[in-house]
């Protein structure tokens, strides 16, 4: 039995489709990210899930009871606000119990399960001030304070680090990734921020115009994209797209890329990545995506021994960035990035060669963007 | 405030004490009829007749506005305008109070519960801040007939609460609008329903338009004249008709200074709320512009 699971839900606004039957289930203790552009319906997902907006169609399951028409306040789930919507009249004592408060729960295991927060998020000493009186990062563990105080059996983040500066956005992550393993929750998490979902997920959901794209793994939403828009929108630089050629015959294939000025490369497709699809783009364009980290520089000591075939070409801009270096090339019509070690000796204007992990690359069909190899 | 750092030159000052002056003679002309009035209440009759306006009072004199209080004529008895002024406090009271706890409930629901249609109703209320009086006085006389309460003072409530709900309904939804919908949210999510939401967390960073409410809905409750000489019997009289009927009875000779000190005791309640209240009323209309 799953503790949350969402069945072809539809949600219209007026004549505007926003969510378009949204299907997905997660397990007791799963941390699922809901990621994708302004627009994309998280957020309207997000509301449905908490009961702020009735679903148009479609069910919604928590632990297996259908909630679907059941208001918030039945449906045992507590939520964290992007603005953290703090209740500015009480103190953060006040805030923390009131959804006890207002459960009838009696008021000396409210104030326990207060101190218990208080003491889990370390907010002891602030649990008598107003959220005036607290800064950014305060209000956020207070708003968790909050949510987590009632012990429900979901809980919901709507975009919630994203009022915060971006140090402490990065600590309170590893805050909210630790909290979970200790406590083992089901969270539903909803963010724009790709690294947010990279680094906190258990399961990744995608979703662009109304429709969850891919659902899986970090690493499967990372490295088996289904199509060049999660291609492109997981990762960061993003996923360099290079228009080739399809040659060779089948299942010996090889890409073929055309940049002006330059020989063409041509780099061969792995064997055992061949797939039945592209038997049928044989001498038609397709589209190569290759992350910047499977470019790297030679490394001389290891000469004739790395993988991989060589690209030889002039460098355009060269940024590093303490940890790594990104470098700007041309290849095939446009420009692609490279990130290199921090020792790379790049300089711009000079000519370079990378080595290219096509192991790793994928290969996407550029009119439906869907995904090939 | 001026923060402009400037040298201070000799023109500078001399434009500077021109200006306040300017501001005090003008502060004056606008303090001369309340001067005047005040000066004429405490007079004398002999001293109106014989002085000028202007003039300090010699023998200054309780009298008038104890006449006033309780002796006056207004019409064809002779009790002063004292039990008016209670007629007053008694109307303008619970109107007030009916019609900003009713407007507060109104912007709560029109910007935290929206619903169908809701943007048309707030449209239709805000007309209503715009009706002339004179249109629905015959429509409301007859309502109030159908209701049992003509000339009553529960008929009076119940005309200013209506009129007063299209001004307090903008108000608290204008107030409302800019309080985040993300806490209503996070109070249905937490358990409370609709009323709670408004007791515990909305009704408590009110008081700025509250305090705006109040103020607008006594002072012009408090003046209305119209609807008061329209609806009101004998003994349901707001203080404005007493006044009126005190001034104009026409009997004798014109008392001026009874009729000066009735006039000021029908406008002192709405000065003292405006002296108390006055900075808050200000605060709480531009409440909304601000980013608490």
């Amino acid at each position: 039995m799953s503790a949350l699971e969402i069945r072809e839900v539809r949600k219209d606004f007026g004549s505007t489709r926003v969510l378009k039957d949204v299907s997905l289930a997660i397990d007791s203790g799963e941390f699922l990210i809901l990621v994708g552009p302004s627009g994309c319906g998280k957020s309207t997902l997000m509301n449905a899930i908490a009961g702020l907006e009735p679903v148009t169609d479609g069910q919604i399951l928590i632990g297996g009871d259908d909630i679907t028409w059941r208001t918030p306040a039945e449906r045992d789930i507590a939520m964290v606000f992007q603005s953290y919507a703090l209740y500015p009249s009480m103190t953060v004592r006040q805030n923390i119990a009131f959804g006890l408060e207002m459960r009838k729960v009696p008021k000396p295991e409210r104030e326990q399960a207060v101190e218990r927060v208080a003491d889990l998020l370390q907010i002891t000493h602030l649990l008598e001030r107003k959220p005036a009186q607290l800064s950014g990062g305060q209000r956020q563990r207070v708003a968790m304070g909050r949510a987590l105080a009632r012990e429900p059996q979901i809980y919901l983040f709507d975009e919630p680090l994203s009022n915060l500066d971006a140090k402490l956005r990065v600590e309170m992550r590893t805050e909210i990734k630790k909290l979970h393993q200790r406590l083992g929750t089901t969270i539903v998490y909803v963010t724009h921020d790709q690294i947010e979902a990279m680094t906190l997920a258990d399961s990744i959901a995608v979703m662009r115009d109304g429709h969850i794209l891919q659902l899986g793994s970090p690493d499967e939403v990372y490295n088996d994209p289904v199509d060049m828009f999660v291609a492109g929108f997981m990762g960061s630089p993003s996923m360099n797209f290079i228009t080739a050629t399809l040659e060779g015959q089948v299942g010996d294939y090889r890409l073929r890329i055309e940049t002006p000025g330059e020989e063409a490369l041509v780099l061969p497709w792995p064997g055992n990545r061949v797939t039945a699809a592209l038997a049928g783009r044989l001498n038609q364009p397709v589209v190569l995506g290759l992350r910047p980290e499977h470019l790297s520089e030679q490394d001389a000591r290891l000469e004739g021994q790395q993988e991989g075939t060589l690209l030889e070409a002039r460098v355009t801009v060269v940024e590093p960035t303490g940890a790594d270096i990104l470098l700007r090339l041309p290849l095939g019509e446009g420009e692609i990035t490279a990130r290199v070690g921090p020792k790379c000796p790049a300089a711009a204007g000079e000519r370079l060669a990378l080595r290219v992990d096509m192991s790793r690359a994928v290969l996407f069909d550029p009119d439906s963007e869907g995904r090939l190899a | 405030m001026d923060n402009v750092i400037r040298r201070r030159t000799p023109g500078a000052r001399l434009a500077r004490a021109v200006l306040y002056a300017v501001l005090i003679v003008m502060g004056l002309v606008y303090l001369l009829p309340l001067l005047i009035m005040l000066l004429t209440s405490i007079k004398p009759l002999d001293e109106i007749g014989a002085g000028t306006l202007l003039a300090l009072p010699e023998n200054p004199t309780l009298a008038p506005w104890i006449t006033a209080w309780g002796e006056a004529c207004t019409g064809m008895r002779c009790e002063g305008v004292g039990g008016y002024f209670w007629n007053s406090f008694a109307i303008v009271i619970p109107a007030v109070a009916i019609s900003t706890v009713v407007g507060a409930l109104n912007g709560y629901a029109l910007t935290k519960w929206r619903f169908r249609g809701s943007e048309l109703v707030f449209a239709l209320m805000l007309f209503g801040c715009f009706i002339p009086f004179q249109v629905v006085l015959l429509p409301m006389a007859q309502t109030l007939g159908w209701l049992g309460l003509s000339s009553s003072r529960a008929g009076l409530v119940l005309v200013h609460v209506v009129f007063g709900i299209a001004f307090t309904t903008l108000f608290f939804r204008n107030f409302y609008v800019a309080v985040p919908s993300e806490l209503v949210s996070a109070a249905k999510l937490d358990g409370a329903g609709f009323f709670r939401i408004f007791w515990r967390i909305l009704l408590p960073v009110s008081a700025p338009i509250i305090v705006v409410s109040v103020i607008w809905q006594f002072t012009q409750i408090w003046n209305d004249f119209l609807f008061g000489v329209a609806f009101s019997a004998h003994d349901t009289q707001p203080v404005t008709v007493a006044l009126n009927n005190l001034v104009n009875t026409s009997t004798g000779v014109k008392e001026y200074n009874v009729n000066m000190a009735a006039a000021m005791i029908a406008a002192l309640p709405t000065l003292v709320v405006y002296v108390l209240a006055g900075k808050y009323f200000v605060r709480g209309l531009t409440a909304g512009s601000v980013k608490g």
